[in-house]
């Protein structure tokens, strides 16, 4: 990303880069969402959401739960589809879910009966059946070294730790080389220092792969690490994009040189007073 | 010192033996009383004219009886076999009808399970059908296929088949979103979908349906063979030993099933315990 710093020297309301949908770009957005409208019978989960990303981007989204973050990315994903408006990948309406949009679960979604090493061999043999099995397996090792589980190759999922999981759930996710990579809350269950040592090697990985990333969280300060643009949601029901930060900080990034970086407090301050007090909610603690 | 020493060493084996039986006492002695008092208080009972039924010892005391129990093995043609045949003729009949549930019943288990629509249609109908006892099906079973052997088979069949595609449906109903998810974004191939995440997934209900269809199949067989005359099983042996008022005999095969029954409950939770991965447990 090209630094912003330029723009953003003294005046805090000029820090921060705000905008309802960046579709100016001619070109053709990688992927798009234009006016979804996502209904459950007569209750309106979402309405007027309007997203461009380009490829490569790393987005994060944030909001308060019941906001219907996860409903907007299972509509990327293909788990559940729009009730109105369009959500385009390259230009062609998302059908269903896929192996080029790789969602990393939750709660893992590993299976508990194989091993971490077939946790992810199934995913590449599902993509590539045709490769032979050697090349299969050697993607499989690379991305378990990728995440630093070698060692944990063996054994099944029940035998390793959450952060361990949600590493397993990670190079699953990028053996199969998506085009887009869903993150849905990923690291929330996780103590703080496994948080900030997956954030980093989430960071290097990307910076090497350059997928677009779509996560979900709940953590300012992670996603001012992450993303390039965090986007802002309003509170359900009929929630919708409130505004999108621009997250101008160079890459690659160390958190203790942004922190110490006034912007990044400006910017958090901004976040925190868009969630806590314009949009705050009910069950806020 | 010396002396200390060797007392030790010669006294080795008694003290490993006392050492087991501290622990294991309390485990044997309470069972172990237990069975001894049931058998002593029939014993009192058929001895004191109460009861018709023989005491425990005339297993050893009724002559017939002392030759079937020390000789199960013996055969002289026909239906006159040792219990061991007896029980074996038996067995072999809920194997085939058992084998054949477990595979009906998990086929068509998996069927219902994935389509909401024929689970749906055909639930009331299982949900009626298995609440149909075994003795009930003796006489449908000879009508439809004229032979004893074959009825037999499908009496076992239709008792057990019951639990085994229920409990198979359920336990494919209950497979996680998540692991049907990471199917669905992963676009498994239909066979990579059953074996990977559907039968893994559904072991643990599948085998508590086999288990429980194992009792109800060593259950149905006695039933039916005493329906069915003229075949050899321990079943029928009953039948026979009654008509001919052999009542010591009875017990003897009473003994086998039971024996016969709770190892092939064993046999089949081994099986779960070697199969069913320790987590899912």
């Amino acid at each position: 990303m090209i630094s912003q710093s330029s723009t953003v020297q003294n005046n805090p309301s000029e820090a921060i880069v705000l905008q309802k949908s960046n579709a100016t770009s001619s070109q053709l957005p990688f992927l798009s969402l234009e006016n979804v409208v996502k209904q459950y019978g007569s209750y309106t989960v979402l309405q007027n959401i309007n997203l461009t990303v380009q490829q490569g981007e790393f987005i994060c989204l944030i909001g308060h739960s019941g906001c219907g973050k996860s409903t907007l990315l299972n509509m990327v994903s293909g788990f559940q589809q729009p009730t109105a408006g369009s959500v385009l990948l390259e230009g062609r309406p998302i059908q269903g879910p896929g192996p080029d949009r790789m969602v990393v679960f939750q709660n893992y979604a590993l299976l508990p009966w194989r091993t971490v090493f077939d946790n992810v061999y199934l995913a590449v043999n599902a993509v590539y059946p045709h490769k032979p099995l050697k090349e299969k397996r050697a993607i499989v090792r690379d991305h378990l070294a990728l995440v630093g589980l070698s060692d944990a190759a063996d054994k099944k999922p029940p035998q390793i730790s959450g952060g361990m999981k949600q590493r397993v759930s990670i190079a699953r996710a990028l053996a199969i080389r998506p085009q887009v990579l869903i993150l849905d809350e990923p690291f929330g269950a996780l103590d703080a220092i496994t948080k900030e040592e997956l954030q980093e090697e989430l960071l290097t990985i990307w910076n090497e792969h350059r997928c677009t990333v779509l996560m979900i969280t709940h953590d300012i300060d992670e996603a001012l690490f992450l993303a390039d643009r965090l986007v802002m949601m309003t509170n359900g029901p009929a929630a919708t994009i409130g505004e999108i930060m621009q997250i101008p900080f160079e890459r690659p990034r160390d958190r203790v040189q942004i922190m110490e970086d006034p912007k990044y407090y400006q910017l958090r301050n901004y976040a925190l007073e868009f969630l806590y007090d314009r949009f705050a909610h009910d069950d806020v603690a | 010192m010396t002396t200390s020493i060797k007392s030790r060493s010669s006294t080795a084996a008694p003290n490993f033996l006392i050492q087991f039986w501290q622990k294991q006492a309390p485990n044997i002695l309470p069972p172990a009383i237990g069975i001894l008092s049931f058998l002593v208080i029939w014993q009192l009972i058929s001895m004191s004219g109460l009861s018709r039924i023989p005491g425990p010892l005339s297993l050893w005391t009724d002559d017939r009886t002392r030759t079937l129990l020390l000789y199960p093995f013996y055969d002289r043609g026909g239906l006159d076999k040792g219990l061991f045949w007896q029980t074996l003729a038996s067995l072999i009949r809920v194997a085939q009808g058992y084998s054949l549930a477990a595979f009906v019943g998990i086929s068509v288990g998996v069927i219902v399970g994935t389509n909401p629509l024929i689970n749906k249609a055909l639930d009331p109908i299982f949900q009626f059908l298995r609440m149909v006892a075994p003795l009930a099906w003796v006489p449908i079973a000879l009508v439809a296929l004229q032979q004893n052997q074959p009825a037999a088979i499908f009496v076992i069949f239709i008792t057990s088949v019951w639990p085994i595609l229920i409990n198979t449906a359920e336990g494919v109903r209950q497979i996680p979103d998540d692991y049907n998810n990471v199917a669905k974004v992963l676009q498994l191939s239909r066979k990579e979908y059953y074996l990977n995440i559907l039968f893994p997934s559904a072991l643990p209900y599948i085998f508590t349906g086999l288990r429980i269809a194992i009792g109800l199949a060593w259950l149905a067989i006695i039933a039916a063979e005493i329906v069915m005359s003229g075949i050899v099983g321990i079943g029928f042996f009953i039948w026979d030993a009654y008509q001919q008022n052999y009542i010591s005999e009875i017990l003897l095969a009473v003994i086998y099933i039971g024996a016969v029954g709770l190892l092939l409950d064993r046999a089949i939770a081994y099986l779960q315990h070697l199969i069913v991965p320790a987590e899912q447990k």
